[in-house]
């Protein structure tokens, strides 16, 4: 199987959390298409992982082990992100995005 | 067409439906569940390219524990029904349209990239957990101190903003 059928699932994948990102106002659906593009492009590093053992060489495991740190990063941001989202919810009870460029005033 | 060839675009058509169902649904808990699918999909093809270790990972970390917590942030917060009113229409046709250029430029970039292909067969040791255990205990020790770090520094952040 080519490996460009990966490449255009990860493509597919992390495009339709742009477009979630650029779309919606609901802060936590944005942080969820957030997470979208990151399992992308952890798919895609697990595709050339796989892709580079196939063609022979032997420190591949190093792309699995780089998404399983993105894994790590993600969990930590998620933990910090939706503790400021309720954080916002509390004092403005909404998760409106629209509300925080409102912040100034 | 191979049996893995049609397990492949099964999990893909899957995982793609379900983002999509993620950006189109007006319910944030709808929106919650298709991204559980997706992740299930994503972890699929994992298990299809041959990554145990991060197939269980992905299971745990992401469809257990992350999505989990979002679902439970929605129900804290109530959010049952889209309260926010959709004002400027336009704003969703150029989000869906950059997306949609942006899609458009890297499929054309990397249409034609030569790669070497993705065999049947070959060694499949590679995403097991004593493989990667050896290699992240051996090169990779100095970043995996410094994600615990990470994590303890993100679990006081998160119990400080929290307390406020």
């Amino acid at each position: 199987m080519p490996v460009q059928y990966y490449i255009f699932l990860s493509i597919a994948l992390f495009c339709i959390g742009i477009m979630g990102v650029l779309m919606r106002r609901n802060a936590i659906i944005i942080f969820m298409c957030i997470e979208l593009m990151l399992n992308a492009v952890n798919l895609l590093l697990v595709a050339f992982s796989k892709m580079w053992v196939d063609a022979g060489r032997v420190d591949a495991a190093s792309a699995q082990l780089f998404v399983f740190f993105v894994m790590v990063v993600a969990a930590a941001e998620v933990s910090v992100g939706l503790a400021i989202i309720v954080m916002m919810y509390r004092n403005t009870h909404s998760v409106d995005i629209n509300i925080l460029s409102r912040l100034k005033n | 067409m191979g049996i893995d060839m049609i397990i492949f675009t099964v999990l893909s058509a899957i995982a793609i439906a379900a983002a999509l169902g993620v950006i189109l649904s007006k319910n944030p808990v709808n929106s919650v569940l298709c991204m559980i699918t997706c992740f299930v999909a994503i972890a699929g093809h994992y298990i299809m390219l041959n990554a145990q270790f991060l197939f269980v990972v992905h299971l745990i970390v992401y469809t257990g524990a992350i999505m989990v917590l979002f679902l439970f942030v929605l129900m804290m917060m109530n959010l049952n029904a889209d309260i926010e009113p959709q004002k400027r229409n336009w704003l969703k046709y150029a989000g869906a349209i950059s997306g949609g250029a942006l899609l458009l430029v890297l499929v054309a970039a990397l249409r034609d990239a030569s790669l070497p292909a993705i065999q049947e067969g070959g060694k499949t040791d590679i995403g097991l957990v004593s493989n990667l255990g050896k290699t992240l205990f051996t090169s990779y020790v100095v970043p995996f101190e410094l994600s615990s770090v990470l994590f303890l520094s993100a679990m006081v952040g998160a119990v400080v903003i929290g307390k406020k």
